[in-house]
């Protein structure tokens, strides 16, 4: 890990605005050079109850959070209570003297100045964060810079809030910039938008379910400017089958959810596999089974996401690992399941989505080409007429002089129902024949990422957010890290190649099970010992640090 | 197109007699005549769910999107959303939208979806052989329930004039001059048009003496008038031996969904680089 790095804990109760604070806190830090990280850790509610976020920012990309923090901002006692054992040796906590009566630190007089200011409640954020730019010895007219752009409303008035608690605190712990270029700072579930816009995204269909609720909220407040339609049916079933007459028709839908919505839409996945109709779905996993931890976070929905739906047919997995691959691999999804006609699905989880990362403003160019359409001038056109690779051509209706149909039934090269034997076995062999193609293309578009000492013999296996955590500490102790992205079809040989001279490995998983040891296990890898951690929660640097000591000398 | 052309070549599965006939020919019959008039069929999409009704799919020439049980209209309002020019109808059974997928067809009345909803309700599940539906009679003996169903029916033209539906009509099977121009009025009707169209099951539930007993014709110059059409539909509530009313019940103007979600114009490469960019600059 990098030398200079700096963590920060702000706590309050639901309501406080912990969130937007959080996000601001993650600016300001991002501004001066530092990449950044941010986990919010809050209950399903409204009102009430006790959220935090924690901040973290070092000098090169992380993807993880410590437990021990260099600042504490407290807008309630109960922050005090149950965060101040994190608090490192020099660390400060800075709090709201109006409400927090047992705390060492800096005590910003919260409510003299929001009276002062004549300002409401909600303002005391900006009083404990322009408390916080002090004590980390941030430059006063950059960082007020950070808080206009995220302060839309009331700017002016939070701006004075803030320099009066600027004026209040006092320099402990000077946090240097790093002279690097200041990256953008996204949440997993924007960078999943951005993505998808990238990929011509027309339509955007979503029933409300944490974590993925956010890409809902963010396209719609942006719709119009990037005329997209974002709509809101009445179920996630209608959401799936809504999206499915958008591709029968030609427009490109996209349908975000939750493991439980998810499991509504399994029938019409099945639907999208033998009708060969391209849909993308944003699976955010939470933690289950049921309604689980609703705003919590797991890797548990891997063989779900495999198996879901009836019968068989290809299908595409894809897991990124931060918000940086979240958008790339959006906008490749897309694409693909739009090339090979199928369902694909990215695996999202709660902490990509809510969390906040750094991110390359520009990611290269887009890579896959747009659908194999059907020449009009061939007639008459057969929507499942025998192809290259298995992949029809397309036509929408409506097409002059032709018939455009699919079909939930198994059905012959003109969509028409049939249960002969011989079609059934042909039809299904062109399904699967678009497999086997996706499967080699997928080896060349660096399905499976090696990092940490890539030339290690020990190697820690991992999936998605557990990527962040893996990555740092396989640089620091010396491990190789294997993280395949694309699960379904999986890359063998990408990732026989990057497994190359290990001798042992270990699965690193959000789940009670290690799904995917399990999966890689099918291609005969057995890992040596698997590191899960299934509360909700996830892995802290020191956490898994200490639990890679137990099993790795 | 002659109406021949219409019908296509794929073996016709449904048992002698059965009503689903009738309405695939008076379907047949209307668009023929609506092309002669110069509307494109290649611009009518059926969708149909999954049951006896489904069937019609595969038997006609027509653009189709073979749905699952009870999820005609969600997929009928993607299409829509993908293109407005496409006229869409919904061939759908009692099983399929009044049980499985009854949340749809009232969200598609809410909405007022510009999408025609033909029920082939013949108040029987036939391709499972027998069971009983939502439009069931009280104590009807099916295979499910030999001792006779213990559940009312509930009374679908109250369920759609509640709902919002803007376009409200019952046809019947043995009538199929006026179940041809219901369609064709449906078709017209700009918004949610919905025709139950009590259809006999020649094998399972032959109802055909029992509805030419009671049948007649509504009065239709009022079917603008929404506590007219209320009292109609409350009249047979598909249980009692009450008359049973045909023709259009209700008809009014309200905004269609569609209008909320005009296809826009696409953003080009270069203004969708441009906004990426902004978002990156507003998050740095």
């Amino acid at each position: 890990m990098a030398e200079r790095e700096v963590s920060v804990l702000i706590g309050g109760k639901a309501g406080d605005g912990i969130s937007s604070a959080g996000q601001i806190i993650a600016h300001l830090l991002a501004q001066t050079g530092y990449r950044v990280h941010m986990y919010f850790d809050y209950p399903s509610l409204i009102k009430g109850g006790h959220n935090f976020a924690i901040i973290r920012a070092a000098e090169e990309g992380i993807g993880a959070v410590r437990e021990q923090v260099d600042f504490i901002l407290a807008l309630n006692q109960e922050t005090v209570n149950l965060h101040r054992h994190r608090l490192r040796e020099r660390g400060v906590v800075i709090y709201d003297a109006s409400t927090v009566k047992l705390a060492e630190g800096i005590g910003i007089p919260v409510k003299n100045i929001l009276a002062a200011e004549e300002a409401p409640p909600v303002m005391g954020n900006s009083a404990i964060i322009g408390g916080f730019v002090r004590a980390a010895g941030l430059n006063w007219d950059a960082s007020s810079g950070v808080l206009k752009k995220s302060m839309p409303k009331g700017t002016e008035k939070n701006l004075r809030v803030a320099r009066r608690a600027y004026e209040a605190s006092e320099e402990r712990q000077q946090v240097p910039g790093t002279g690097k270029p200041v990256l953008p700072v996204l949440t997993g579930n924007e960078a999943i938008s951005v993505g998808l816009v990238e990929a011509d995204l027309e339509i955007y269909l979503s029933y409300p379910m944490s974590p993925t609720s956010n890409i809902l909220h963010f396209l719609a407040g942006y719709a119009d400017e990037l005329r997209i339609r974002v709509i809101q049916p009445e179920s996630e079933i209608a959401v799936i089958l809504t999206a499915l007459g958008c591709s029968y028709a030609g427009s490109r839908a996209v349908i975000g959810t939750s493991g439980g919505g998810f499991c509504l839409m399994t029938e019409a996945l099945s639907l999208a596999g033998i009708a060969e109709l391209p849909i993308l779905v944003i699976l955010g996993q939470r933690t289950g089974p049921s309604t689980g931890l609703a705003t919590y976070s797991a890797q548990s929905d891997l063989h779900f996401a495999l198996h879901a739906g009836q019968g068989e047919f290809p299908r595409l997995i894809i897991a990124p690992g931060d918000a940086g691959e979240a958008r790339y691999w959006s906008r490749t999804g897309l694409d693909l399941a739009w090339k090979y006609q199928i369902p694909a699905i990215i695996l999202s989880d709660r902490l990509i989505c809510e969390g906040l990362y750094s991110v390359e403003p520009e990611t290269g160019i887009r890579y896959a080409a747009g659908p194999v359409m059907a020449d009009p001038a061939i007639h008459p056109y057969l929507r499942y007429a025998p192809a290259d690779y298995g992949i029809s051509p397309l036509r929408f209706p409506p097409a002059k002089g032709e018939i455009v149909r699919v079909n939930s039934h198994v059905h012959d090269t003109d969509g028409i129902t049939t249960e002969d034997p011989l079609v059934t076995k042909e039809m299904a062999d062109k399904r699967m024949k678009k497999m086997d193609r996706l499967a080699l293309e997928i080896e060349g578009i660096n399905s499976i990422n090696t990092g940490g000492v890539t030339d290690a013999v020990i190697a820690l296996l991992c999936w998605g957010s557990s990527k962040g955590v893996c990555e740092e500490l396989g640089k620091k102790k010396g491990l190789r890290v294997i993280q395949p992205v694309v699960l379904w079809p999986f890359a063998e040989k990408a990732f026989a190649h990057a497994m190359d001279g290990v001798e042992q490995f270990y699965a690193v998983e959000t789940n009670e099970s290690g799904q995917l040891a399990t999966l890689v296990s099918r291609f005969g890898y057995r890992p040596s010992g698997k590191i899960l951690k299934y509360d909700g929660r996830p892995f802290m640097v020191e956490e898994l640090e200490a639990e890679l000591k137990k099993v790795i000398s | 197109m002659t109406g021949d052309e219409l019908i296509s070549a794929a073996k016709n599965t449904w048992c002698p007699g059965c009503g689903n006939f009738a309405i695939q020919h008076a379907l047949k019959d209307v668009l023929i005549s609506m092309e002669n008039e110069g509307f494109p069929l290649e611009n009518i999409v059926i969708v149909t769910g999954i049951g006896q009704h489904g069937k019609i799919f595969d038997f006609m020439n027509l653009n189709g999107f073979y749905s699952l049980h009870g999820r005609t209209i969600p997929v009928a309002t993607g299409i829509r959303l993908a293109n407005p020019d496409l006229k869409v109808i919904c061939l759908t059974g009692d099983g399929d939208s009044y049980a499985e997928g009854l949340d749809h067809l009232i969200f598609g009345a809410k909405r007022n979806l510009d999408v025609t909803v033909l029920v082939h309700d013949n108040r029987v599940y036939g391709l499972t052989t027998g069971q009983y539906t939502p439009t069931s009679p009280y104590g009807y003996r099916g295979r499910s329930t030999p001792g006779g169903v213990k559940e009312y029916p509930f009374n679908p033209l109250e369920l759609m004039l509640s709902s919002g539906a803007s376009f409200i009509a019952r046809g019947y099977t043995h009538k199929r001059d006026q179940l041809k121009r219901l369609i064709r009025e449906a078709l017209v009707h700009k918004g949610f048009s919905f025709i139950d169209i009590l259809q006999i099951c020649a094998t399972y539930n032959d109802m055909s003496r029992y509805y030419d007993a009671r049948i007649f014709d509504w009065d239709e110059t009022e079917a603008g008038d929404y506590n007219t059409a209320y009292g109609k539909a409350r009249e047979w509530d598909y249980n009692n031996d009450a008359r049973i009313g045909l023709g259009v019940m209700y008809r009014h103007t309200a905004p269609l969904f569609e209008d909320n979600y005009p296809v826009p114009e696409r953003l080009s490469s270069a203004q969708k680089l441009a906004w990426v960019r902004k978002i990156m600059d507003e998050r740095a």
